[in-house]
């Protein structure tokens, strides 16, 4: 150490104070630059990320359409959910669970169950305990309300509302309205383009899927202000500018010309049936007011509001019923006809000339053509038309095939021109076709060996061909109303929910068929007889006060047993289909019904009651109708309101 | 103590006592701004900082009334303090966001490593005072300073505080640029520097230390992890713009973006409001206290209080360099507060401690009784 230099001699120091100094503003000089450089250089792209950080676009819900029957009741409506959400991390199971679990209002048993699970979840590695996991689903508007009230008290516990879809006549009338199903990845991968989102509900079956479009309604958006954890804002109008919102579209209502009283009626009259369907159409529109398919099934359960272990549930019982709960027997079955074919037989005889109504068959009880014996139900005896038909005789009809030159192309040209063995275009639900053979067809089919036996078996609606029970009704509708082939018609008119009509949906006539009046009236005077005289075949299945002109059949189903059935399934389903297909009433029809019972044995018995059963809640719910309308006519000027049963054509 | 002659009254250094109350009023508006956003105990923190303020004024003033020179005498003892405090810190600290800096004394706390800055000063200037040269020195001569440094820096280090270690570093190097060192020292020095540093990287740094570095070198990466942070900073300063979006109006700090904005980011919090135009006028307070703090330095009357001046100044310096830098994306986020603006007794404490430092070293500059000591 210099002993020559004083301790306060700052000179070893003296010119680096200026250094020093310099980098100290070079440091200052240094951050204004980068100031300069993100305040002003890069403001706008920083403004837009502070914008963008703050602003989120949340969509706002829409609400799907009603389905509404013809006279106003809610078939399908969207009611809010409230479900039960807990984190279980965050959730005080000391101080707050006893609280959450009196509010939701369980028992003894679930709320162990939850608080079991509860536990394990806190006491677990997954990462599913900081995550809101569903506690319950569907709790009651009560408990959501009360939830609600004390949110504050309850941290961890969230209730959020889902919208859910409900069909207040659950079973009745499930296959026309379908039900609602969680949109799977491969449909959301195509409707992405429309708004669909992940989790968004879309209508799987009936008229759910087929008018998806009309009620789904279209989603708003809002933006609206988040801080850092995504909480809402309020205020800050002027931050986000215009436009602000989009409201959303709600989904249209849609009023079915279906009478749901009727499809009631139709459940009651099948109780004492596996399976089956019915038609009830209206023959001079072609509107259906009724069509039933048992089994039924729930579509609250599949639509969800329940929870996925219901669905679940509700799924495997669909499909795994031997009956084929899932399948619409009313229009996507195709099942032979049986003896209710015979009217078209006899018009394609007449309308070609082959026979006239004085043509007579003797009946022994068969008839031998080839090597077969073809056979009748009983010895008719002498038969002409009119009797072969209200008495249904094979043997008539056999005759025509082999004698009278009635080939299968005439029948299946008759069968064609009524639009049977075709589909309906009815739009709702995957419509089988049916099947009308004609000569090449069966030839074809049996590697170019055509046998005359087919043609037989055509002529009273055996053998290859096949119906829907939609099919026939609007086949037999053209029977009564003298020959129009209707379009049918199952959405009348399509509302907003508000009520106001957007588009009304007139009948629509499918073909004008080209028949001479003189045949019909044959045909429809058998009819006529089949129900009311006594040799007629549905005389025993006649009701009071119902007037009725039909045809009952019975159809053999191939022989055939699969390998491991149950022996009683066996017997079963070997029975005979159960048909009966007619008009009323007899004069001046108004409605075609048409009954189909899989499996059920001789229509007479087993289809028949039940056409008459419908058609009586029809003729109640028409009656129902006038007497509103007259009370209404008294009150009020009448409003417009959509055809009702009563309407004159 | 109160010897002092009138004249000492008279050369009181108002350019930077105004500084400093400008400095700290700014912080209090910016901290109600920025607490603004809570609701309950942290909604008040403006107060307590008030409070703080007071607290320091007094110690302030105390320290403004004893001689400096006085502390020359003491000047290891508070270095030897400030040492085991640090050491205490392991046994008593608790942790806080993985990292122990704090002690507890009942309802109080302090933080050691914010004081060790201004022992480390003072015993660097008694050493130094106590070392003159005329010609240069070599490394060998640096030795003991450089050892005085390191022991608090290595404690630091391992609380974990990069931030608070790396500013006894640097006021370290500060300190001895002021020195005459060899030309040939320096070029040793830098090159040894550059030798070590991969081996500091790998085994002294931890990991988060790390990461935050190389967050730092590619901000973009990691946005939502290690780098939010000094993304969210970084946007809610350049959402400022020239002129600001208004006092209360920031919207980045009202919506909750910025992360502690109370403590470590005040800065992008008036940076918002203020702009472009208000971050000038920071700055150039800032500059102006520290420059001027050297400018006290350079007319000091004996080289103890020149190197304590250029000391403090440094401190001050290293805070608002730091501190700034890292919210405006150009040094890595480290745990650095900003002076006077950051909310915490223990940082205002140390940086009116600095202050008065400084006005004590220049109100002594022209004293009759020099060198008595």
């Amino acid at each position: 150490m210099s002993q020559l230099v004083r301790r306060s001699d700052t000179s070893e120091f003296r010119k680096r104070f200026q250094w020093i100094a310099l980098v100290m503003m070079l440091g200052f000089l240094g951050l204004v630059a980068r100031l300069f450089a993100l305040q002003i250089l890069d403001n706008d792209e920083y403004r837009t990320i502070a914008r963008e950080n703050i602003i989120r676009r949340v969509t706002l819900a829409t609400t799907r359409g009603e389905i509404l029957d013809r006279n106003g009741k809610v078939l399908a409506r969207s009611r809010g959910a409230n479900n039960v959400y807990v984190v279980p991390q965050r959730l005080d199971m000391v101080l707050v669970w006893p609280k959450l679990a009196s509010y939701m209002g369980v028992g003894e048993d679930e709320r162990a169950r939850m608080e079991t699970m509860l536990n394990n979840l806190r006491a677990s590695d997954s990462s599913r305990k900081t995550q809101q996991i569903l506690l319950k689903e569907d709790v009651s508007q009560d408990v959501a309300a009360t939830l609600r009230t004390h949110e504050a008290e309850l941290p961890g516990a969230h209730v959020v509302s889902i919208a859910v879809r409900s069909y207040p006549f659950g079973e009745v009338g499930a296959h026309t309205l379908g039900y609602m199903a969680e949109v799977d990845a491969e449909k959301l991968a195509v409707l992405q383009a429309s708004g669909y989102v992940e989790g968004d509900r879309i209508g799987i079956t009936g008229i759910e899927r087929a008018w998806e479009s009309y009620l789904r309604g279209t989603r708003g958006w809002e933006k609206v202000l988040v801080d850092a954890r995504g909480r809402r804002r309020q205020g800050g109008e002027q931050i986000i500018g215009e436009p602000r919102k989009v409201d959303p579209i709600p989904g249209r209502d849609l009023r079915v010309t279906i009478d749901i009283d009727i499809v009631k009626a139709m459940e009651k009259a099948f109780r004492g049936e596996l399976a089956g369907g019915v038609v009830l159409v209206d023959v001079r529109t072609g509107r259906i007011l009724g069509m039933y398919s048992k089994p039924s099934f729930d579509p609250n359960a599949l639509s969800g509001g329940s929870g996925k272990q219901v669905i679940r549930d509700a799924y495997r019982r669909l499909y795994l019923d031997p009956l084929k709960a899932a399948l619409d027997k009313t229009v996507s079955g195709a099942y032979p006809p049986g003896s209710t074919f015979k009217p078209f037989t006899a018009l394609a005889a007449l309308e070609k000339g082959l026979i006239d109504q004085r043509m007579y068959s003797q009946c022994s009880g068969g008839i031998t053509f080839g090597k077969r014996v073809f056979r009748c139900t009983h010895r008719h005896g002498a038969t002409d038309l009119h009797r072969a038909i209200a008495e249904s005789c094979n043997v008539y009809f056999y005759r025509l095939a082999a004698e009278y030159g009635v080939g299968m192309d005439v029948i299946a040209e008759m069968g064609q021109k009524f639009g049977l063995g075709a589909r309906t275009g009815l739009g709702v639900n995957a419509e089988a076709s049916g099947k009308m053979p004609t000569r090449a067809w069966m030839t074809l089919r049996n590697k170019g060996h055509f046998q005359l036996g087919f043609g037989l078996n055509a002529a009273i609606g055996q053998g290859a061909t096949t119906v829907t029970v939609l099919q026939l009704a609007l086949a037999y509708g053209a029977l009564a109303n003298g020959g129009t082939l209707f379009q049918p018609q199952i959405v009348g008119a399509v509302e907003t929910s508000a009520g106001t009509v957007v588009q009304e949906f007139s009948p629509r006539v499918r073909r004008q068929l080209d028949l001479r009046p003189e045949h019909l009236s044959l045909v429809q005077k058998a009819l006529t007889a089949g129900v009311n005289e006594v040799r007629g075949t549905a005389y025993r299945a006649r009701i009071a006060d119902v007037s009725m002109a039909g045809k009952t059949g019975t159809a053999q189903v191939s022989h055939h047993i699969t390998r491991g059935q149950d022996a009683d399934k066996v017997g079963y389903f070997n029975r005979e289909h159960a048909w009966f297909a007619g008009y009323s009433p007899a004069r001046a029809p108004e409605v075609a019904v048409v009954a189909l019972v899989e499996h059920g044995g001789a229509g007479g018995k087993h289809a028949a009651p039940i056409a008459f059963e419908v058609v009586k809640a029809y003729q109640d719910a028409r009656a129902a109708a006038v007497a509103a309308r007259a009370k209404d006519k008294t009150t009020k000027p009448p409003p417009k309101v959509p055809p009702s049963p009563g309407d004159a054509p | 103590m109160m010897r002092n002659d009138s004249r000492i009254r008279d050369l009181f250094d108002w350019p930077l006592f105004i500084s400093i109350v400008l400095i700290s009023v700014l912080g209090v508006i910016n901290l109600y701004s920025a607490t603004s956003v809570y609701t309950g105990a942290r909604a008040e923190l403006y107060i307590s900082q008030i409070y703080w303020l007071f607290l320091g004024g007094i110690v302030g003033g105390v320290l403004i009334a004893i001689d400096y020179r006085h502390l020359e005498r003491v000047a290891y003892i508070l270095y030897t303090f400030g040492v085991f405090s640090l050491a205490l810190v392991f046994v008593l600290a608790r942790d806080v966001r993985g990292s122990a800096r704090w002690i507890e004394f009942g309802a109080f706390r302090f933080q050691p490593s914010e004081f060790t800055k201004i022992f480390l000063v003072i015993a660097l200037a008694k050493y130094l005072h106590d070392d003159p040269r005329n010609e240069g020195r070599s490394l060998k001569e640096l030795i003991v300073p450089a050892g005085l440094t390191l022991v608090p820096g290595l404690l630091i280090l391992k609380q974990p505080d990069l931030g608070t270690a790396s500013i006894h570093f640097i006021v370290f190097l500060m300190i001895a640029s002021l020195t005459k060192i060899r030309w040939k020292s320096v070029a040793i020095f830098v090159g040894t520097v550059s030798a070590i540093a991969p081996i500091i990287w790998t085994y002294v740094l931890l990991p988060y230390q790390r990461q935050r570095i190389t967050t730092f070198l590619n901000p973009e990466a990691d946005i939502l992890k290690g780098g939010w942070h000094a993304h969210h900073s970084r946007v809610a300063i350049g959402n400022g713009g020239l002129f600001g979006l208004g006092y209360l109006k920031g919207t980045q700090n009202q919506f909750n973006f910025i992360p502690d904005q109370f403590s470590d980011f005040p800065f992008p919090v008036f940076a918002e409001e203020w702009g472009l135009v208000g971050s000038l006028v920071l700055l150039l307070l800032y500059a102006f206290l520290t420059v001027w703090g050297i400018r006290v330095a350079s007319q000091a009357r004996d080289r103890f209080g020149a190197v304590l001046a250029v000391g403090c100044s440094s401190i001050l310096f290293c805070h608002a360099i730091i501190n700034i830098g890292m919210t405006a994306g150009v040094l890595p986020v480290v745990g650095v507060t900003l002076p006077l603006f950051s909310y915490g007794g223990s940082s205002v404490l140390t940086m009116l401690t600095c202050a008065s430092l400084l006005i004590n070293v220049s109100m002594r500059r022209f004293s009759s009784v020099a060198d008595r000591l």
